[in-house]
């Protein structure tokens, strides 16, 4: 699971997408979750880190990081899985 | 160290240069406390979803509309209107602010009986009275406000048979400038017939003519209408006094004022475009006192304000049960509110706020209901924080209609509570439950 290597991601939550010219913008647990995908780390790890820091149980925490890695590839920002 | 609140993550897509249908963002503000009590701990204690509704908000209203009245007019006089919402408790408060009752049915009638309100003190409107209701009403000397001939006939036989008399006004519609036109109601002022149908209750020995009613409409935007309706009754109420040199005792403006809630379909809030109570009572009172009445012959000012002064002071508070994304990508939400305990959804872009604090990000989402029927969108449309199954919500400005018209439809109905003056709590009615349903049923013997 990889961001597109041209999609520019800034700290403020904001995405830009140079291959279509949108833009996008997060709130901070997206953002959290891009930034960890940015770092390379895989699911598995992210549902651990978010679990650790936010006051939420596993089954909504992962059912909820599934929908949003499903909105960032709807948006198509997302590498193909190969 | 305590764990951060979790809000679900998202990304939206940014539109620059193109406002969206919602026009410029708008802050969504939480709701966690209601007149003070947590909204947390209301649905812990009394479930989810849960009607709640404050009595300080009630009787803010109640002060502002009389206040707003009795500075440019001498004597105004509310009466509740039962229909908008009849529990009791809500009623008696409005009672004991002197507010008199206005019932639309024998089924009203006997409830405002039952509230402690005097015979006297009760306006018996609407199409559909029985004979037995017009006897009880006049026997306790309400106000029947006639609204058709046939009803007028019936009364007049009732009377004459029972040899009793009762105290009666005319429910009269008009063209007030606005369309529809709502003349299905009372006897048309244009036409002629209003005028007609006085002329026989003035002759008729047993019936004695009261005041003159209208009702110009439902919501009504227009402060000017009102002016209009007024003008025309206090013309009526002229011509009265100079045929027969009897003066009529009210006027009686009906309701219609707007709430606060934003229509379906409007471009601007309701909270901008609503007239005050101040504006609705200059056009009235300034073309009573302007009327060709004798100075000291004015009548009583009646209205009837209902949903002016309750739908403020309703809540209704409910879960997230889940969310979706549509086939076009837009996200749903659906919560346990349904349109069967929220009808007014189908009027109203009703304002919905989460309880608790969130980012501040909002995206397009739809809100469903739980009923398993197309037709359950309280929202179809909004912009709304990314909520998750198990966050509260709160829909502002529910009191008018919403209990009156709920309907038992899939699930039970939720209690009811009341946040009193001093932010007591009071269950004003209890949770369906099964039993509520089921115990008028009968089952013929073969299917027992």
């Amino acid at each position: 699971m990889l961001i597109k290597e041209n999609i520019a991601l800034s700290e403020n939550g904001f995405v830009f997408n140079p291959s279509t010219g949108d833009s996008f913008t997060m709130n901070n647990t997206g953002k959290e979750v891009i930034m960890m995908i940015k770092e390379g780390k895989d699911l598995n790890r992210i549902t651990e880190l978010m679990a650790e820091k936010y006051d939420v149980d596993r089954n909504t925490l992962e059912r909820y990081l599934a929908d949003f890695l499903n909105d960032l590839n709807v948006y198509n920002l997302l590498e193909e899985e190969k | 160290m305590s764990k951060q609140l979790f809000e679900r993550p998202t990304i939206t897509r940014l539109t620059p240069g193109v406002p969206s249908k919602h026009g410029a963002a708008s802050v969504i503000a939480p709701m966690p406390l209601i007149d003070g009590v947590k909204v947390d701990d209301l649905i812990d204690q009394f479930g989810s979803p849960l009607y709640i509704f404050s009595e300080r908000e009630m009787r803010k209203s109640m002060e502002e509309i009389k206040r707003a009245f009795s500075v440019r007019y001498h004597k105004t006089q509310m009466a509740w209107s039962y229909k908008t919402n009849y529990l009791d408790s809500i009623c008696r408060i409005f009672h004991q602010e002197g507010s008199w009752a206005e019932v639309v049915s024998g089924f009203e009638y006997d409830k405002a009986i039952k509230n402690g309100v005097k015979g006297e003190n009760i306006i018996f409107n609407g199409p559909g009275k029985s004979a037995s209701d017009l006897e009880k009403a006049a026997r306790n000397g309400s106000f029947i406000h006639i609204d058709h001939m046939d009803e007028l006939f019936l009364l007049s036989d009732i009377c004459n048979s029972k040899e009793i008399e009762a105290r009666v006004a005319l429910r009269v519609n008009m063209d007030i400038g606005i369309n529809p036109r709502w003349d299905r109601f009372g006897l048309n002022y244009e036409n002629g017939e209003a005028w007609d149908a006085i002329n026989r209750i003035m002759i008729n020995p047993r019936l004695k003519l009261m005041g003159l009613h209208t009702h110009i409409g439902t919501y009504m935007m227009s402060t000017d209408s009102y002016r209009i309706a007024a003008t025309k009754l206090a013309d009526l109420a002229y011509n009265i006094s100079v045929k027969f040199e009897y003066y009529i005792a009210y006027i009686d403006l009906g309701g219609g004022f707007a709430s606060r809630n934003t229509l379906k379909g409007a471009y601007l809030s309701g909270e901008d475009t609503t007239p005050s109570f101040d504006e609705y009572a200059e056009a009235i009172t300034s073309a009573l006192i302007n009327s060709r009445i004798r100075p000291d012959k004015l009548p009583t000012l009646i209205l009837e304000t209902g949903r002016a002064i309750i739908d403020n002071a309703g809540y209704l508070a409910g879960t997230v049960i889940a969310n979706k994304r549509l086939s076009d990508g837009k996200r749903a939400t659906i919560i346990d509110i349904g349109v069967n305990i929220l009808f007014t959804a189908f009027w109203y872009d009703h304002k919905i706020h989460p309880v608790n604090s969130h980012s501040g990000l909002v995206e397009e989402t739809a809100i469903f209901g739980p009923l398993c029927m197309n037709i359950d969108v309280v929202r179809s449309s909004l912009m709304f924080p990314a909520l998750k199954r198990g966050d509260r919500i709160v829909i502002t400005k529910t009191g008018a209609y919403n209990i009156t018209q709920s309907q038992q439809f899939i699930n039970l109905r939720p209690a009811i509570v009341l946040i009193g003056i001093n932010r007591q709590v009071h269950v004003i009615r209890q949770a369906e439950i099964l039993d509520d349903i089921v115990k008028n049923e009968l089952i013929p013997d073969y299917l027992a």
